[in-house]
């Protein structure tokens, strides 16, 4: 679909945006009739009932596939066929060789799909897919992330950032300065793990293949698989309608779907479910790479920062590249005349690490932020005056003024909030009974991200009503909500008269869910065709005209350094017996532009939160060397927050428009809460115990005496 | 699919006789640990014999001031049981602080003491693990760790026993109450479950076909003034790092007259500290002497890098436990 670019006018006249409109699809969320991936009722074109998949994964870290002996699970009762890689469909295009699955006999990582059962029933195809018999040869493979695993330099970091960056001489000022921080920082495997796994419903009519899935972005799935399926975009649909929770897992396409989408182009017309494992999740679906940050930083005695190095390492897959953009937000963070960054990658026999919630933001902040507190200690200095001190005038990165930097104030209100001037400037000074207690500080930060090429549709509807179209999709977020509010409020009409038709690759193009872009990148588009729908036809429009508009750049990216802020305030206790850390109190303020629907922004920044508090304390991916395997593959073993860990949690932001970023004058919300969280938590156990901690999570055992 | 019978159990002696005469039938409680297996492969049985509703869900006062509780009594009930509050502290606080009040709901008296091991491998089919899969090695020997035992274990498994009731259990002196073919039998709490030696996959002294039909408590001073502790890598739903369940007595000169330590986490079985107990009695509890107590029982530890904290965690929390039951804290 061609249409025309349109560079839409700001939103000056508002009445929806910044109403907690209730969310569009709560009932049938509560209700249970918002249906999954895997509960459509799809059948095919003569009645044929779904097909159900099961996959069966490698248990050898490197090597290959000898001979898949599918002749028992055949036996067996409802099984109807075993898919291999001398069976699969060839693809057209193999050169992403996480995607590309079943073309070949190789295994790179333990938990590689080898064969996929189909059978008549989801117990038959598990049970078929015990009793398939794979040989595999065994290579000698290297799945630990150690210090001395040997590293390369990316040719770019993710998000298409440059690997290094150099300004000045750091080596030399860090030898000079008077007050001086240098450790690493680690951070273990994280596991995004959203309540509904990786699931799908696939249908090929030998035309056409129609999925069902549960993904963040509806049209870069099609656009990815149509290729290497040899098919034309337009042969490929993909819906999305609800969505149980991604973090970023669901933003790249990932080999399960893939492997519904091959076995169901092995039975044409009959459609086949697959819902992935909890189990298969900590291997096929992507996972946040361990990250050892080494951290440098030279101040004077007054804590003005004069150099800085971020070098961070992280883990890479020989299937494919990540590299996750750990030390990029150094890059913009502090003032300091000489500054170095550096990525390195290790290439391991392992799953392809992905997107988690602020991928590079996440672990780089957490390191980051534990060196300034650090600095503060080594220079004498309040850790939020450390930080007021060090604020760049302009962007250190581009030189670019800030379109919207108020990090000073979210630290000043934060800190007005939260009583951080009543605290004891020595660490290891306050006991209550059994706990030490401490309080801890972090800066956070994401950038305004906007995705090029997104495309809505307007059209009138009868008795005043509009359709308005755009394959967005909502994950759990709230974007059928505020979307909803933006094109109510681009049209001047109540969020009741819009009909939001979002989530299917059919529609007109919408980017993915995925970098807090959103709802910047989508709403952009809406309040252009918006505008352009008015300017065609009026007012007062006859019912089914309609207008198509691409949205042009509107957020100044070359003039202005567009980024959120945030500070982030944390109470912790360290039990004196046993070391256990428990988090009674925990707040964010942000400055994030302004928010479209208080309701839904504040559930994103307080997700954000428990998720940071969740990797501070909690998460940890154990992968065992001599098998690549994660052991700890549930979530009765990787551990996430429970309901008892999160005690008092809020989360509040400064009243804001930026309309630089985007003609709402909002910016993406979706990650920041994460980042900055882990580290506020790890600075207030160190201001509780005298004990640093830099490695996470701030399990017991580091603070038992 | 595999086909599976059900039977509801009319009677106890029934369903001893029916699992007893099948080695691949299984009792079932609650079924929130069994379940599980079952879905996961790590068990594969052909019969389940139901015994969660038989009519032994009472729990009941005994002449002698003791008290019996039914196999069926749900782990919600009897942590929430009026005379177990009051007379044995520490079974109450034991069971509430173990898994979620879903599944204290569900989960009944004999399920619990007989629930499996959560080693990761135990719980993973497609891994060797003796205790699964006899003779087919010990993958937690080298792997993961951190929950591994640091007492008693052996070259053929280092796991440990994950129920927060069956330490406090060990801690009163319970006994449990057995139905085989050839009758009842009483065992011990001490005797119950076992170190794993060379037959790992043998969890308790329990034959085949044996149904836990009740345990029994006797009233003691060191039960009534008892508690649990737990350390825990997470605020609720984690099983022990290390735990304590502890009991006090004092003379009149406040030296112990005795005292009951039973400690999870640290074992293939709730470990009964005789030695710390033996130290203690006729001193007085300060945090130096209980630590002293438990540095002697941890002599015979074998730690790696992954399990040293729990000599530590379990030295310490213990020092707590007992300071706070000598203080009167009942915490
Ligand atoms: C996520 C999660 C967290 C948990 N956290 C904890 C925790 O922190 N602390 C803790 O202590 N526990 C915890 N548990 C375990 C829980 O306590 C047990 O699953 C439960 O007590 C088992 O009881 P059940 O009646 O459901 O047993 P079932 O699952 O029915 O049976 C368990 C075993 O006992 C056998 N059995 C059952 N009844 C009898 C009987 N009368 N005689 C002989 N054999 C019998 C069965 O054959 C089976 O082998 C947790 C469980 C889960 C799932
Ligand atoms: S420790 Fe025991 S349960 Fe765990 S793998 Fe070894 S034998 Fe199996």
């Amino acid at each position: 679909m061609t249409a025309d670019q349109v560079t839409p006018e700001p939103l000056r006249s508002t009445s929806s945006i910044g109403t907690s409109l209730l969310r569009r699809d709560g009932v049938e969320k509560v209700t249970g009739d918002a249906t999954y991936a895997v509960e459509h009722p799809v059948t095919g074109p003569a009645g044929e009932p779904p097909l159900h998949a099961w996959l069966v994964t490698s248990t050898v870290a490197r090597g290959r596939v000898v001979a898949v002996d599918a002749t028992a699970a055949l036996a067996h009762a409802g099984v109807v066929s075993v898919v291999d890689h001398t069976s699969a469909p060839r693809l057209a295009d193999t050169s992403d060789r996480e995607l590309a699955i079943l073309q070949d006999d190789a295994i790179a990582f333990r938990g590689q799909i080898v064969a996929i059962v189909l059978a008549e029933t989801s117990e038959s195809a598990r049970e078929g897919a015990a009793l398939v018999h794979v040989e595999q040869e065994a290579e000698p493979h290297a799945a630990a992330f150690q210090e001395d695993s040997p590293t390369y330099a990316p040719e770019s970091v993710n998000g298409g950032s440059e690997t290094d960056t150099l300004d000045g001489d750091p080596d030399e000022a860090l030898a000079r300065a008077l007050v001086t921080v240098d450790a690493t920082y680690t951070t273990p495997h994280e596991h995004n793990n959203p309540m509904e796994p990786h699931a799908a419903t696939a249908l090929w009519d030998g035309e056409r293949l129609t999925l069902h899935d549960s993904t963040q972005g509806p049209r870069p799935v099609r656009g990815t698989l149509a290729p290497m399926l040899g098919l034309a975009e337009e042969q490929v649909r993909v819906l999305a309608p609800y969505v149980g929770g991604g973090f970023g897992s669901k933003g790249l396409p990932h080999a399960p779907e893939m492997a519904v989408a091959l076995a169901a182009m092995t039975v044409p017309g009959q459609p086949v479910r697959l819902a992935v494992t909890r189990q298969q999740m900590f291997a096929l679906t992507g996972y946040r790479t361990p990250t050892r940050s080494h951290v440098r930083l030279g101040a004077h005695p007054d804590g003005r920062l004069e150099a800085l190095r971020h070098d961070a390492v992280t883990q890479s897959s020989r299937v494919k590249e990540f590299a996750e953009q750990a030390a990029v937000p150094a890059r913009v963070m502090y003032a300091a005349p000489h500054r170095a960054t550096t990525h390195r990658v290790a290439e391991l026999d392992v799953p392809v690490p992905s997107w988690m919630r602020a991928p590079g933001e996440m672990p780089g902040m957490y390191a980051q932020e534990v060196a300034v507190d650090e600095l503060a200690l080594h220079a004498g200095l309040d850790p939020v005056a450390l930080r007021v001190r060090n604020e760049p005038d302009v962007d250190p990165d581009t030189g670019n003024p800030w379109g919207n930097r108020r990090l000073v104030e979210c630290l000043r209100r934060g800190a007005e909030r939260f009583g951080w001037a009543d605290r004891p400037t020595g660490a290891r000074a306050t006991v209550d009974g059994e706990w030490w207690v401490g309080t801890g500080v972090a800066a956070s930060t994401y950038p305004m991200l906007w995705m090029p090429g997104n495309i809505a549709r307007v059209r009138s509807l009868d008795g005043g009503r509009y359709a308005v179209a755009i394959a967005a999709t909502d994950i759990g977020t709230g974007a059928r909500t505020v979307l909803t509010q933006i094109a109510a409020d681009a049209l001047g009409c109540p969020p009741e008269a819009i009909d939001l038709d979002m989530a299917d690759s059919d529609l007109p193009f919408g980017s993915v869910a995925g970098g807090s872009s959103g709802t910047t990148s989508w709403g952009t588009a809406i309040v252009a065709a918006a505008q352009q729908f008015r300017a065609d036809h009026g007012e007062h429009p006859d019912p089914g005209v309609e207008t198509t508009a691409a949205s042009g750049q509107y957020a100044d990216m070359d003039g202005h350094a567009l980024h959120s802020f945030g500070a982030v305030f944390c109470e912790a206790r360290v039990h004196r017996y046993t070391g256990e850390v428990r988090v009674p109190r925990l707040l964010g303020v942000y400055s994030v532009g302004r928010v479209v629907n208080p309701r839904t922004a504040r559930s994103q920044l307080l997700g954000g939160l428990v998720m940071g508090l969740s990797a501070a304390l909690h998460e940890e991916g154990w992968r065992d060397p001599r098998t690549g395997h994660t052991v700890t593959q549930d979530l009765a073993t990787y551990h996430v927050a429970a309901h008892a860990d999160v005690r008092d949690i809020d989360a509040e932001w400064l009243d804001d428009i930026d309309e630089l970023s985007t003609p709402m004058g909002s910016r993406g919300i979706g990650e920041i809460g994460i980042v900055g969280t882990a580290a506020a938590v790890a600075n207030a156990t160190y201001h509780a115990t005298g004990v640093r901690v830099r490695d996470l999570p701030l399990t017991a055992d580091h603070f038992l005496e | 699919m595999k086909e599976l019978t059900y039977h509801r159990a009319d009677d106890a002696a029934s369903a001893v006789a029916l699992v007893a005469g099948d080695p691949d039938a299984r009792f079932l409680g609650g079924g929130t640990n069994l379940v599980d297996h079952l879905k996961l492969g790590v068990t594969s049985p052909t019969t389940l014999v139901d015994v969660s509703r038989l009519p032994l869900d009472e729990v009941t006062e005994l002449p002698d001031g003791g008290l019996r509780i039914g196999t069926n009594v749900r782990n919600s009930d009897l942590a929430a049981h009026r005379a177990v509050r009051r007379g044995w502290p520490v079974v109450a606080r034991a069971l509430l602080a173990g898994a979620s009040g879903q599944i204290r709901n569900q989960a009944t008296t004999g399920g619990n003491l007989l629930q499996r091991t959560r080693c990761v491998y135990f719980q993973d089919v497609t891994t060797p693990c003796n205790k699964r899969d006899p003779g087919t090695g010990c993958s937690a020997i080298g792997g993961y760790g951190r929950y591994n035992a640091v007492l008693g274990a052996s070259e053929a498994c280092v796991t440990t026993h994950p129920s927060d009731l069956a330490v406090a259990l060990a801690a009163v002196d319970a006994t449990v109450v057995v139905l085989g073919q050839d009758g009842e039998r009483r065992v011990p709490m001490s005797d119950f479950h076992r170190l794993p030696g060379d037959r790992p996959e043998q969890d308790t002294t329990l034959a085949h076909g044996e149904l836990v039909t009740a345990v029994e408590l006797p009233a003691t001073g060191t039960a009534r003034r008892s508690t649990y502790r737990k350390a825990r890598d997470r605020a609720s739903y984690a099983f022990a790092l290390v735990s304590v369940a502890a009991g006090l007595e004092l003379d009149d000169d406040g030296r112990v007259r005795d005292v009951r330590i039973a400690w999870g986490g640290v074992a293939h079985k709730p470990w009964r500290a005789e030695v710390a107990e033996a130290e203690l009695r006729g001193r007085f509890v300060s945090e130096e002497s209980v630590r002293a107590a438990a540095e002697a029982e941890l002599a015979a530890a074998v730690t790696d890098e992954q399990t040293a904290y729990k000599v530590p965690m379990v030295r310490n929390l213990t020092a707590l436990t007992l300071t706070g039951l000598a203080e009167g804290a009942t915490r």
